[in-house]
């Protein structure tokens, strides 16, 4: 079978897809270190982007996905799915609260460092863009073999930054000269 | 290197990123090549939805107002497959569209068109086993947009799935057959030649209800795994 092609998301999903819109992601009860991540959606020009739609995919903080492909013998957390979605803002962000993933596997041996799934959409993307949130200064993400697949000066495009408490920031640019790392998935 | 477990899009099957006719993409598709990843743990799974609940008149874009919506009342109904043409069970299938005057209940809409009080625009289902679905909505109408002179949008209704996989995620749009505004609409036309025909919808004359309604047919394929699994 022929796979179907994608298209925008266009400007006014607004209405459907918020049903489904989670952007708070670990209700109290659910394990790990807590946190807010903001993300920022910034075109080639550097202006943000109010109109798009983000999701973040996610394994709890025990590294395990909550999925049936993940087979490890890893707590799951009932109270937590791991996915987020929500609308960006007039000021270009979406916030999710949620607890820090731990690491997972990577298949030719060794573990990747905690990272999040991110998948873009907007008007004028007529494909998902992907990309992933690594956290800055995380020992662990010296020996990420994705990190090490990237020009080391735009490694930063991919990493989140904390700031007072626990709020985590990345900035996402579909174009420019810092144009985010974006990922064939 | 390890095999991935869902196959790579061939060449000719997804629009460009930047396809300068549909402007808006000018100042947001990515430039640079994405980076192909290997297909790990974080790509392979993906969000099921399985704790979200679906009510069963949602796939009914007719009812959830006091009245009946204005327009012309359709079934809109398929399957969801994968590459291998194995069913996608328990897919969640989203769609939104505008009203028959081909205006959306959205506030950034200021299209000159009636808004119909009727009628959201919005709704979801889940797939059942074999990955059939079915809406109950009107036929959405054509709208102008601002991309170029006199550009008019054709109608359409757009999908949203996830599929079992980060990996799978598609947004799409569904359009009606012999519609004499895709050879004009940038959107559509940004898809290869070969593959856009994929998105219009058949009419499906066995599936319409007498004295109630036409029924268009649209199946989705989202992409499947390779025959012989990655171990990790």
């Amino acid at each position: 079978m022929q796979l179907t092609p994608s298209q925008t998301i266009g400007p006014f999903y607004w209405g459907t897809i918020v049903k489904a819109y989670r952007a708070d992601l670990a209700p109290p009860g659910v394990a790990g270190e807590r946190l807010s991540l903001v993300l920022t959606l910034h075109d080639a020009e550097g202006a943000v982007v109010p109109d798009g739609l983000l999701e973040i995919w996610q394994a709890n903080s025990h590294g395990r996905y909550k999925h049936p492909d993940d087979r490890r013998n890893l707590a799951l957390d009932p109270a937590f799915d791991g996915f987020g979605r929500a609308s960006t803002f007039t000021d270009g962000s979406s916030t999710f609260s949620t607890v820090k993933p731990g690491r997972v596997p990577w298949p030719a041996g060794g573990m990747q460092a905690p990272h999040i799934n991110v998948g873009i959409f907007a008007r004028g993307l007529l494909n998902r863009v992907a990309t992933r949130l690594y956290f800055d200064g995380d020992p662990a993400n010296a020996e990420d073999p994705v990190l090490k697949m990237i020009d080391p000066a735009r490694r930063p495009t991919l990493l989140a930054k904390k700031d007072a408490g626990s709020t985590w920031r990345l900035p996402i640019h579909l174009g420019g000269p810092n144009e985010t790392v974006f990922f064939d998935v | 290197m390890t095999q991935d477990l869902y196959h790579r899009p061939d060449p000719g099957t997804h629009p460009a990123n930047l396809s300068p006719e549909y402007k808006s993409t000018g100042g947001r598709a990515p430039r640079r090549p994405a980076i192909v990843l290997p297909q790990t743990l974080s790509e392979i799974t993906g969000p099921l939805l399985d704790s979200e609940h679906v009510g069963d008149s949602e796939n009914d874009l007719t009812k959830q107002r006091a009245g009946e919506p204005l327009g012309e009342r359709i079934v809109v109904h398929g399957r969801v497959l994968d590459e291998n043409g194995k069913a996608v069970p328990q897919a969640m299938v989203e769609i939104w569209q505008c009203n028959a005057a081909g205006r959306y209940h959205h506030p950034g809409d200021q299209h000159d068109a009636p808004l119909d009080p009727n009628f959201y625009g919005g709704g979801r289902v889940r797939a059942d086993r074999d990955g059939c679905y079915q809406f109950i909505t009107i036929k959405p109408g054509a709208y102008p947009w601002k991309n170029h002179h006199n550009a008019w949008r054709p109608a359409h209704i757009h999908f949203s799935l996830f599929g079992p996989a980060f990996a799978t995620r598609l947004i799409t749009q569904m359009y009606f057959p012999n519609d004499p505004l895709l050879a004009y609409d940038p959107i559509y036309n940004a898809v290869p030649a070969g593959a856009r025909e994929r998105l219009q919808a058949a009419f499906d004359m066995a599936s319409t209800r007498p004295e109630w309604a036409l029924a268009y047919r649209f199946d989705i394929v989202l992409r499947g795994r390779n025959a012989t699994p990655v171990e990790s």
